[in-house]
C-alpha cells in the first residue's frame, strides 16, 4: 500500500508562490510519541486546505509548527517563500485561531481585534476603519463593546477569526476552530468561514478531525494519521479515489462485501443470482432521515450493509429475513483486512438522523 | 478564572451541578441561630465595644486621642510603612509567582515551601530570626534594631506570602493560549507580558496587596523585638494601642483600634467588590 | 517575560536530512529551551529575595539555638516554665483548633447551602478577626470581658474569670483563626454541589448519615488543610494573647509569650530559652506547612 505524499505532478515552482507554505521533512517527537515523521506538505497560495485525520494524529503540531508555536526536530518550514524555520511566531505573518478562542478576556471585542494593529502602533483612525470593517466582515459590529465573556462561542470563534485578519497574515491557521462549538453553531460558521475565505482569498489551513467539515469547506485536504501524510487531494478526489483503506474509511462509510471495502451506496441490491454477486440474508430494515439502512448477513459470517432509498426498497420489495445478492457497482481496490474492526458494522454514516424501523 | 472554565460555562447550561440553595428548616435555623450567638459573643460585641468606648469622651475625645503627638507619629508610621511593604510585594510577590509557576530549577519545591514559613511562624518567632541576623551580633555586622527598616524587614517577612499565594493560582490557570496568541499578532515578549498576562493578574496582585496591607497595618508580634519600640520613630500603631490599653488609657486605646478597624472593613469590601468585578468578567 | 515563545530568529535555514531518529537540531532545542537572560535574572532576583528575607535568617536561628551544643538547649526543654508553657498552648491551641473546626464546618454548610438574610454580612464578619492587629483583637476582648468591661463584671461575679485567664486566651486564639478552617471548606463543599447529598437522601439517609457519610467524606482534605492551618496560627498567636494573659511564668504563659518574655530579660541564660523555644515553635511551624504541602495536591485529586 503507498502512502501518497506531496503529489508528484505539482510543480515545484508553486513552493517560491507568493504565500504557500511549504514544509519540508519535519520529524517532531514528544519523548517516545513520535507526532510527525517526515513530513512533506505544500499548501497552495489562496487556498482553503484542511488537515484532516484522527486526534492524536499530528495535525495540531504540524499548524503549531508552522506558526512557530513549536519546534521541528529538523525539517523546515517556508511561509510565502521565506524560510522561516527559526523565526518566532512574531515574524512569520501568519494569523492563528485557536480551538478555545484564546481572547483576551479583558478587553472588548473591537479592541481584541485591534490588538495586532496597536502593536504595530498604527494610526488611531487607521485602527478604528480596519476594526470597523472586520467586526462587520464577521457580523459583530453590534458587539463591539462587549467583554468576551459575554459572547456566544460561536461570536467569540468569529472574533478571534477577525484579530488574526486584522493584522493581514500571509497565512491563516485555524487549530479546529469549530470543536468547542455545538452543531448547530459548527454548521453555520463553517459554512459562513468558506464566504468568507471566497472573499478574503488569504491562504488558509484549518485543522478537523471531521471529515463532514473538511469535504465541505476545503479546496483541498490533506489526510494525516500516525504523524504521516496518508494522501493530499481535492475532497472529490479523495473521497473517490482514496489512495488507502484508511483514507476511505476516514473519509465516508465502509463495509466489508466479499472479502473487499466497498461504500454501503456503491452496491447493488438483486433480487436473483448474477455474476460477482454475494449472497445475503436481510436481518434488519433501519430508517435513518431520508435512507434506508438495509442490514444483512452473508453466508461467510460477514455482516454487510447497504445504503439504499425509501423507493428502492419498496421497489425491490425489500423486507427482513428475504434473501438477496449484493454486488459492488464500482471498483474495490482495498481487500476488507486493511479495515480496523469497528469500522465494519454499520457505523454512523452522515445522515443519523432518528432510526425508525421500516414498516415490513 | 481560565479560559476553558469560560468557555464550560459559556456553553454549558448554567445550572451545571445542583447548586441550588434551600431555605432554612428546623435544624439549620437553629444551627444559624447558636453560630450567630458565637459570632455576637466572640466578634460583633467585642467590636462594637472598641467602636463605642472610643467616643466614650464623645466626639472630641476620640479626636483628641487620634491626634496626640504619639499616636499620631506611630499611625503616620504604620501608614507609611504598609503602604511602602505593599508596593514592594505587589512588585516582588508577582515576580516570585512568576518563577514559580513558569519557570523550573532545581530546588524548586524548597523555595515554595520557604514562601510558606512566614504564614506558619509565629510573628514573635519571626521577630527573633530577623534581630539573629539582622541585629546586633549579625554575621553581617548589618543592626536594623530600633531602625525603621527594621520594622520594616519584619512586615516584608510576614506579608512575603500573601501577593505570591494570590497571584500563583491565576498565573496557573492563565490560559498560554491567549500568550501564544498574543505572539502571532507581533507582540513581543515584554508586550505580551504588559499587554495580556499583567492585565490578568492586576485583580489577584491587587487583592494579595490589599491582604499585605492590612495585615502590615496591624502587626504587632514580628516588630515588637525589632523596633526597639521607640516613641515617635519605630513605635507601631499596635505597639501604641498595647501601651495604652496596659497604661488604662482605655479611650485612647480603643480610638486607634477604631481607625484600624475602619481601614481593615475598607480592605474587605474593597476585595469583596473586586472579586464580585473579577468574578463577573470571569 | 514571555520569551518562551521567542526561538533564536538569527538562525539560518536547517538543512538536515531525516534519519530514523533525528537528532534535535542544536537550534531547535535553543529555541525551546525555557530559560532566556530574563528568566536567569528574574529566578535570580526571586531565589535572592526569599533567601536573605526568610531561608537566611532561619538557618541562622537554628545556628544560633545550637551555638552552644545540645545539652543547654535540653535543659531549657525540660526546665518546670517551659514545660508549663508547652502545656498551656497545647490546651489554648486544642479548644481554640476544636472549636474553629465545628463553627468552621457548621457555619462554612449554612453559609453554602442554604440563602438567608444577612448571609453575606455574616460571611463577611467573619473574616474580619483576621484582618485586624490581634493587639485590636486583645483590646475587644478586654472592653467586654475585662473586670471593667461590658460583662466582666457580671461574669466574676458569677465566678468566672475570662481576662487575664485561659478562657481569654482560648478567646484571642479562637478570633485570631476564626475563618480559616470556613473558608477551606467553603469552595469544596461549592464545588462539590449537593446532588449527591440527594441522591443520599433518596437512598433513604438521614440528617446525619448524609453528613457523615457524603458531606465529610467530599470535604476531608480541605478541612485537614484548614485544621493545619489554624493549628498553626493558634499555636503562634501572640499579639492577642499577650493582651489577655498577663503573662505570668509558669501560669498564664503560651510559648510565643515564653520566648518573648525571656528575649526581653538580659543574660546567656534568658537568651538560650528564648531561642529554645523559638526553635520548637519553628520545628512544629516547618511540620505543618510540609503537611499542609502535602495536603495541598490531595486536594486538587478529591
Amino acid at each position: 500500500m503507498s502512502r501518497t505524499t506531496t503529489p508528484a505532478h505539482r510543480p515545484d515552482a508553486l513552493a517560491g508562490g507568493p504565500s504557500g507554505i511549504v514544509v519540508r521533512g519535519v520529524h517532531r517527537r514528544f519523548g517516545d510519541f513520535v507526532a510527525l515523521e517526515d513530513v512533506d506538505l505544500e499548501v497552495r497560495p489562496g487556498g482553503l486546505t484542511a488537515l484532516l485525520g484522527p486526534s492524536g494524529g499530528g495535525k495540531s503540531t504540524l499548524l503549531r509548527i508552522i506558526a512557530g508555536l513549536d519546534h521541528p526536530d529538523s525539517g523546515s518550514v517556508e511561509i510565502g517563500g521565506r524560510d522561516a524555520t527559526f523565526l518566532p511566531p512574531q515574524r512569520r505573518s501568519v494569523g492563528f485561531v485557536f480551538q478555545h478562542y484564546a481572547a483576551f478576556t479583558h478587553l472588548t471585542t473591537a479592541r481584541n481585534v485591534a490588538f495586532g494593529l496597536e502593536i504595530r502602533k498604527r494610526p488611531k483612525a487607521e485602527v478604528r476603519d480596519r476594526v470597523a470593517e472586520l467586526l462587520e466582515l464577521v457580523h459583530l459590529e453590534h458587539l463591539a463593546d462587549r467583554l468576551p465573556s459575554q459572547l456566544s462561542g460561536g461570536q467569540r470563534q468569529r472574533m478571534a477569526l477577525a484579530r488574526a485578519l486584522a493584522v493581514q497574515p500571509e497565512v491563516l491557521l485555524l487549530d479546529e476552530p469549530f470543536g468547542a462549538l455545538d452543531a448547530q453553531v459548527r454548521k453555520e460558521l463553517r459554512d459562513w468561514l468558506r464566504r468568507l475565505h471566497d472573499e478574503v482569498h488569504v491562504t488558509t489551513l484549518f485543522v478537523t478531525h471531521d471529515q463532514e467539515e473538511a469535504l465541505e469547506v476545503a479546496d483541498e485536504i490533506v489526510v494525516i494519521n500516525d504523524g504521516r501524510i496518508e494522501q493530499v487531494g481535492t475532497p472529490g478526489e479523495l473521497y473517490d479515489h482514496p489512495a488507502n483503506p484508511f483514507v476511505m474509511s476516514f473519509l465516508g462509510p465502509v463495509t466489508r462485501l466479499g472479502g473487499a471495502l466497498v461504500r454501503p451506496h456503491d452496491i447493488e441490491v438483486l433480487t436473483d443470482d448474477r455474476a460477482g454477486a454475494v449472497r445475503v440474508e436481510v436481518t434488519r430494515l433501519l430508517r435513518v432521515g431520508y435512507e434506508v439502512r438495509a442490514e444483512t448477513r452473508a453466508d461467510d459470517g460477514s455482516t454487510p450493509w447497504v445504503q439504499l432509498t425509501r423507493a428502492q426498497v419498496t421497489e425491490l420489495g425489500l423486507v427482513e429475513g428475504r434473501t438477496v445478492w449484493l454486488r459492488p457497482l464500482v471498483d474495490t481496490p482495498f481487500p476488507a483486512a486493511g479495515l480496523p474492526a469497528d469500522a465494519s458494522g454499520p457505523v454512523a454514516g452522515p445522515a443519523a438522523g432518528c432510526p425508525d424501523r421500516v414498516p415490513a | 478564572m481560565s479560559l476553558v472554565a469560560q468557555v464550560d460555562r459559556a456553553t454549558r447550561p448554567a445550572s451545571g451541578r445542583g447548586r441550588r440553595p434551600g431555605e432554612l428548616t428546623g435544624g439549620a435555623a437553629l444551627g444559624l441561630g447558636v453560630g450567630v450567638l458565637w459570632l455576637s459573643l466572640l466578634v460583633l460585641l467585642p467590636v462594637a465595644a472598641i467602636v463605642s468606648t472610643a467616643f466614650d469622651d464623645g466626639l472630641g475625645g476620640f479626636w483628641d486621642a487620634v491626634t496626640d503627638p504619639e499616636a499620631l507619629a506611630a499611625i503616620r508610621f504604620t501608614v507609611g510603612a504598609a503602604a511602602f511593604v505593599t508596593l514592594v510585594n505587589a512588585v516582588v510577590g508577582t515576580l516570585i509567582a512568576w518563577v514559580l509557576v513558569r519557570d523550573r530549577f532545581p530546588g524548586k519545591r524548597v523555595l515554595e515551601v520557604v514562601i510558606d514559613i512566614p504564614f506558619a511562624l509565629p510573628t514573635i518567632v519571626a521577630g527573633l530570626v530577623l534581630i539573629t541576623l539582622y541585629g546586633p551580633s549579625g554575621p553581617f555586622g548589618i543592626n536594623l534594631v530600633g531602625t525603621r527598616a527594621g520594622v520594616v524587614l519584619a512586615l516584608l517577612f510576614v506579608t512575603l506570602p500573601f501577593v505570591v499565594r494570590s497571584v500563583q493560582p491565576v498565573l496557573i490557570d492563565a490560559d498560554r493560549e491567549v500568550e501564544q496568541a498574543a505572539a502571532s499578532l507581533g507582540a513581543s515578549g515584554f508586550t505580551i507580558f504588559r499587554r495580556v498576562i499583567l492585565p490578568t493578574v492586576t485583580p489577584a496582585v491587587v487583592s494579595g496587596a490589599a491582604l499585605s496591607f492590612a495585615r502590615a497595618l496591624g502587626e504587632f508580634g514580628s516588630v515588637i523585638l525589632i523596633s526597639a519600640n521607640l516613641i515617635g520613630k519605630t513605635q507601631v500603631s499596635s505597639s501604641y494601642i498595647l501601651k495604652m490599653i496596659e497604661s488604662q488609657e482605655t479611650v485612647s486605646a480603643a480610638a486607634v483600634a477604631t481607625l484600624l478597624l475602619v481601614v481593615a472593613v475598607v480592605v474587605l469590601v474593597v476585595l469583596d467588590v473586586l472579586q464580585r468585578r473579577t468574578a463577573r468578567r470571569g | 517575560m514571555a520569551d518562551v515563545l521567542t526561538p533564536d530568529p538569527s538562525a539560518p535555514a536547517a538543512a538536515s536530512r531525516p534519519a530514523a531518529r533525528p537528532p534535535v537540531d542544536p537550534r531547535v532545542r535553543r529555541a525551546r529551551r525555557r530559560t532566556t537572560r530574563t528568566a536567569w535574572l528574574l529566578r535570580l532576583v526571586a531565589v535572592g529575595y526569599v533567601l536573605a528575607l526568610v531561608a537566611l535568617p532561619v538557618a541562622s536561628v537554628v545556628q544560633h539555638t545550637f551555638a552552644d551544643g545540645v545539652a543547654p538547649v535540653l535543659d531549657v526543654l525540660t526546665s518546670e516554665d517551659f514545660l508549663a508553657a508547652l502545656r498551656l498552648t497545647a490546651v489554648v491551641a486544642g479548644v481554640a483548633v476544636a472549636l474553629n473546626t465545628v463553627f468552621g464546618v457548621g457555619m462554612g454548610y449554612l453559609l453554602v447551602r442554604y440563602r438567608f438574610w444577612g448571609r453575606r454580612f455574616l460571611s463577611a464578619v467573619i473574616d474580619l478577626p483576621v484582618s485586624i492587629s490581634p493587639i485590636v483583637v486583645g483590646v475587644a476582648l478586654i472592653l467586654v470581658y475585662g473586670t471593667y468591661g461590658w460583662f466582666g463584671g457580671a461574669l466574676e461575679d458569677a465566678g468566672i474569670r475570662v481576662i487575664f485567664s485561659v478562657p481569654g486566651m482560648v478567646l484571642a486564639t479562637v478570633l485570631v483563626s476564626l475563618p480559616l478552617v470556613l473558608r477551606e471548606v467553603v469552595p469544596t463543599l461549592e464545588e462539590a454541589g449537593i446532588e449527591q447529598e440527594q441522591a443520599a437522601q433518596s437512598l433513604g439517609a438521614n440528617a446525619w448519615q448524609r453528613f457523615w457519610r457524603i458531606t465529610l467524606p467530599t470535604i476531608r482534605w480541605a478541612l485537614a488543610y484548614g485544621v493545619a492551618l489554624s493549628l498553626a496560627r493558634s499555636l503562634g498567636e501572640f499579639g492577642a494573647v499577650r493582651v489577655v494573659s498577663g503573662s505570668v511564668a509558669g501560669e498564664s504563659q503560651t510559648l510565643t509569650l515564653y520566648v518573648n518574655d525571656s528575649y526581653q530579660e538580659f543574660g546567656a541564660d534568658a537568651q538560650r530559652q528564648a531561642f529554645a523555644a523559638a526553635f520548637v515553635l519553628m520545628t512544629v511551624a516547618v511540620v505543618l506547612i510540609v503537611v499542609i504541602a502535602a495536603l495541598r495536591p490531595e486536594e486538587d485529586k478529591a
